[in-house]
């Protein structure tokens, strides 16, 4: 060991030997990343670059050759599509409720009650919260159709308590797809809520309590603000993964009744396949494509002021 | 001072007692349908338990050949996924370049794209190039989407592997594979596992990607298996789906647990979250 170290220095101290720059040695140190670019160009950037393509075509999943270009058509079209606009409303209220509001601050909650609770409620709690999380999307998906569903277990609940069932499918699609999104989805907030709220030093909520600040001031002036930087990361991760939640929705509702839940990714799918519109899909699609990656900028901003 | 800290400790013990029983609801739904032959759509009892419904999925139609299927994209994938997140961090964690930064922040970036948004064009491109239809092509395209996190957190645990012994395998003439293969990951061996646990779990549970990539019966994974069996048949077994349900989500919720210790807590995404 001692020995490897000495001649590990020994090479540091011969002029040059680590930071010879030569064009050869320099493919060579880079050359590990050919296979993963490689891949990444293929198959991700790839068709990000044929979405953009197609997007300012008329493509049509019958008859790929009479595709011709058609300008900003497909975007003016998607402007004033009814039923575009209605999915951008629905995944802003999909995002709103389950994201923001629901995972979000049920999170926090937990996480900020896991600090006081009991070691075996909290691991039962945790247990249920993270199971939900590592669950396959389509079997949680399924889950929470027998939830909702007229003859499902919420129904059967509210009948225990006299009060009145619903076809909750049916009369509330958005927000039955939303919970389920909240019960899938809690427990990422929560996990990084609970290494947030470890980090913060014992002393300053101690010296907060002794100065008399209740438990809302203390979470409003000390935890909040301690936090931030992980609500802010929590709040932006959260919102892109629900922006692209398409199994769920599809096996609870498939975006019904009607397109009462249809949110983008659901639209995006019926237009280009179930309309073998290609070309006005894939122009939906490059528009989420963008609306993620205005967030992803974000992202990397609020990264880049903690580093 | 002890009375209200212990009337705090209860009224916390309540509140994620209450949390804890509205999650588990569906999921005991889960398992007490899975023991019913005569499950319906809401908990209840089963009259008299049997392991029916998990023998009656127990077949080649049903469970096998999906579940192999599964197998194959996602393990082949994985596999795919972790040498090259393996090979790309080298040079990433190595080597200041006036690359490597704009590098990573690309790979963070496309980390963060919404990978649902690309499925329409990526269908088009597939039905071109003639990878559509087969599992190589479905576990190439998860690869890559897979691909940008990986590296990520595979830079982050490589990043932890102290310089100096690699040095001293330069000074005796190792080259960078020799390096990387005998020197470094060894010592990342759980860093490795951590990687490549977590890329197969995220791919297991994909349904979007192959639903959209595969299209014969006898190809698909059990997550689209699972789908059409769900949405196809007139009259819904419950019990069975249920049993049929729990086969597929037991192997993601064992390895998990094998990995939860290290991800748990202080996981907040790895080093997503960490620059």
């Amino acid at each position: 060991m001692t020995s490897a170290v000495a001649r590990a220095a020994a090479r540091a101290r011969r002029p040059g030997a680590r930071h010879a720059g030569g064009p050869r040695t320099l493919l060579l140190r880079w050359s590990p990343l050919v296979p993963a670019t490689v891949l990444l160009l293929l198959f991700l950037v790839g068709p990000i670059g044929y979405c953009v393509l197609i997007a300012f075509t008329d493509t049509q999943l019958t008859g790929q050759e009479s595709a011709s270009f058609v300008g900003l058509a497909n975007f003016r079209h998607a402007f004033g599509d009814p039923a575009f606009r209605n999915a951008v409303v629905l995944t802003l209220v999909f995002t709103v409720l389950s994201s923001l509001v629901g995972q979000n601050t049920l999170g926090l909650a937990l996480a900020g009650l896991m600090r006081r609770a009991s070691r075996p409620v909290r691991a039962l709690t945790g247990a249920m919260v993270i199971t939900a999380w590592v669950l396959p999307e389509i079997v949680a998906g399924f889950l929470l159709y027998t939830f909702f569903e007229r003859r499902g277990t919420l129904n059967a609940l509210l009948d225990q308590l006299h009060l009145p069932a619903q076809n909750w499918l049916f009369t509330l699609p958005i927000v039955a797809v939303s919970f389920a999104n909240v019960w899938r989805g809690t427990a990422f907030s929560m996990l990084i809520y609970s290494a947030a709220l470890a980090g913060i030093p014992q002393e300053v909520t101690e010296s907060a309590e002794v100065d008399g600040a209740g438990g809302l001031r203390r979470l409003w002036h000390i935890t909040l603000p301690m936090i931030r930087r992980s609500i802010g990361t929590n709040l932006m991760l959260n919102t892109l993964q629900t922006l692209s939640v398409f199994g769920l929705i599809w096996v609870m509702t498939r975006g019904g009744p009607g397109n009462r839940s249809q949110t983008l990714p659901v639209f995006m799918y019926d237009q280009a396949f179930l309309k073998s519109l290609i070309g006005y899909g894939t122009a939906v699609a490059l528009l989420l494509l963008l609306v993620g990656a205005l967030f992803s900028v974000v992202y990397l901003r609020l990264l880049r002021e903690e580093v | 001072m002890r009375l209200p800290r212990h009337r705090h400790r209860l009224a916390a013990d309540a509140g994620l007692l209450v949390v804890a029983v509205a999650f588990a609801v569906p999921l005991v739904w889960l398992v007490l349908a899975s023991l019913d032959t005569e499950a319906t759509l809401r908990v209840r009892l089963p009259t008299s338990p049997t392991l029916h419904n998990f023998s009656a999925v127990l077949t080649d139609e049903i469970t096998f050949t999906p579940m192999l299927n599964s197998l194959l994209i996602c393990g082949g994938a994985t596999l795919l996924t972790v040498v090259c997140a393996a090979l790309a961090a080298y040079p990433l964690s190595r080597f200041r370049s006036r690359l490597t930064r704009p590098y990573l922040l690309t790979v963070l970036f496309s980390t963060c794209l919404p990978v649902t948004a690309v499925m329409v064009p990526v269908y088009g491109l597939f039905v071109q190039v003639d990878l559509i239809d087969t599992r190589y092509g479905t576990a190439l395209f998860l690869a890559a989407a897979q691909l940008p996190f990986a590296i990520w957190l595979m830079k982050n645990f490589m990043d932890g592997v102290p310089k100096v012994l690699e040095e001293a395998a330069w000074t005796d003439g190792a080259s960078w594979p020799q390096t990387l293969l005998r020197v470094i990951l060894p010592l990342m061996g759980p860093g490795v596992a951590v990687v490549a646990i977590y890329t197969f779990i995220m791919m297991w549970g994909n349904f979007f990607v192959p639903f959209m990539l595969l299209l014969s019966p006898e190809q698909l994974p059990a997550s689209v298996s699972i789908f059409t069996f769900f949405g196809n048949y007139g009259a819904i077994a419950f019990g069975e789906l249920a049993a049929f349900s729990i086969l597929y989500s037991t192997p993601v919720v064992v390895l998990y647990i094998l990995i939860s210790g290290r991800l748990g807590g202080g996981f907040a995404l790895g080093g997503a979250v960490k620059g």
